[in-house]
């Protein structure tokens, strides 16, 4: 009995962390559908196709030296970026980030920053949930 | 009841322990100790990194951490005053985080709690100037002045804010290299 609840409660604490964190990102995209319905536009829903083109488009909008994601983040989501200044970026898809996007004022917090110095202008909460749409697929 | 052979253990480890070489080892032990720390402290290049969590996390991510101790307390008003041009970035920080992070570096500066680290690199700086790159101080020119500039360029270094494309220990406070 004591063996069987030791085995429950480590197959447990392997899940548990993974479940806490899937929960925090859907609750972070609920946000953002609530804020796209808001929007005037019709929204049917986020997709990852179109986070794909978002997080790989050179905009030249922003800075010239970041006219895109993979600007800093690199071509493959999967893998490591690099700031300008030389500082490693641990990568953005959530298969290999898993704890990434778990607080929603630091996800905001690097939109804000981040899309200003690549499109020149805020994201959309559209946008936000296209570009982590595709990262919960990579 | 004594143990029986107690009398022979006693007199075997009063005879056998050699104190003289115990005692001559843990006094070289204590010297190089004294000295290491001293060595460590009073290096001219070692500068404690940012212990502050808080404060690693929003000055520690397009860079490294500097050391508070690399700049005097009136530079780091003067960049935590302007975030939202911060060489070019917009870094703003909510107003509870920002003064967390001002308080820290101010404390921390090398005219202030970090003086026995940094005094040394800002020596020569006019009172009147407030640098905000560490990479403008006079004492910093005078160290780099033999890198050539093709290095600067390479693409592993790219920009002198990159301490640690050549200061492998940088993130640990060491510039010694």
């Amino acid at each position: 009995m004591n063996r069987h609840h030791g085995i429950t409660l480590a197959a447990l604490s392997l899940i548990l962390p993974t479940a806490a964190t899937a929960g925090a990102l859907d609750g972070i995209l609920a946000r953002y559908a609530a804020e796209a319905q808001r929007s005037a536009t019709a929204f049917s829903g986020f997709s990852a196709e179109r986070g794909r083109a978002l997080y790989t488009t050179r905009f030249g909008s922003g800075k010239p030296a970041t006219p895109a994601c993979t600007s800093c983040h690199g071509p493959d989501p999967r893998r490591s970026g690099q700031t300008p200044a030389g500082k490693p970026i641990d990568p953005v898809a959530v298969a290999a980030s898993p704890t990434r996007y778990t607080d929603i004022a630091k996800v905001e917090k690097w939109f804000k920053r981040n899309c200003s110095e690549v499109l020149g202008r805020e994201c959309t909460a559209v946008e936000k949930g296209d570009w982590l749409s595709y990262m919960v697929k990579q | 009841m004594s143990p029986p052979g107690r009398g022979y253990f006693s007199q075997e480890l009063f005879v056998k322990v050699p104190y003289r070489a115990l005692a001559l080892g843990l006094l070289a032990a204590m010297l190089s100790a004294t000295l290491l720390g001293r060595a460590r402290a009073g290096s001219d290049h070692f500068f404690p990194g940012v212990s502050d969590p808080v404060v690693r996390e929003e000055c520690g991510s397009c860079h490294l951490a500097y050391p508070p101790s690399m700049l005097p307390a009136r530079s780091w008003q003067r960049m935590m005053a302007g975030l939202k041009n911060h060489f070019g970035d917009d870094a703003s920080l909510d107003a509870a985080t920002a003064e967390r992070v001002r308080r820290y570096l101010a404390a921390n500066a090398a005219d202030a709690g970090g003086r026995r680290y940094g005094d040394k690199l800002t020596r020569g700086l006019p009172a009147a100037s407030t640098p905000l790159r560490i990479s403008e101080l006079p004492r910093w020119i005078r160290e780099h002045r033999k890198v050539p500039a093709w290095e600067w360029t390479h693409k592993e270094v790219r920009t002198k804010a990159n301490c640690t494309a050549c200061h492998a220990d940088a993130e640990r406070g060491y510039f010694d290299d």
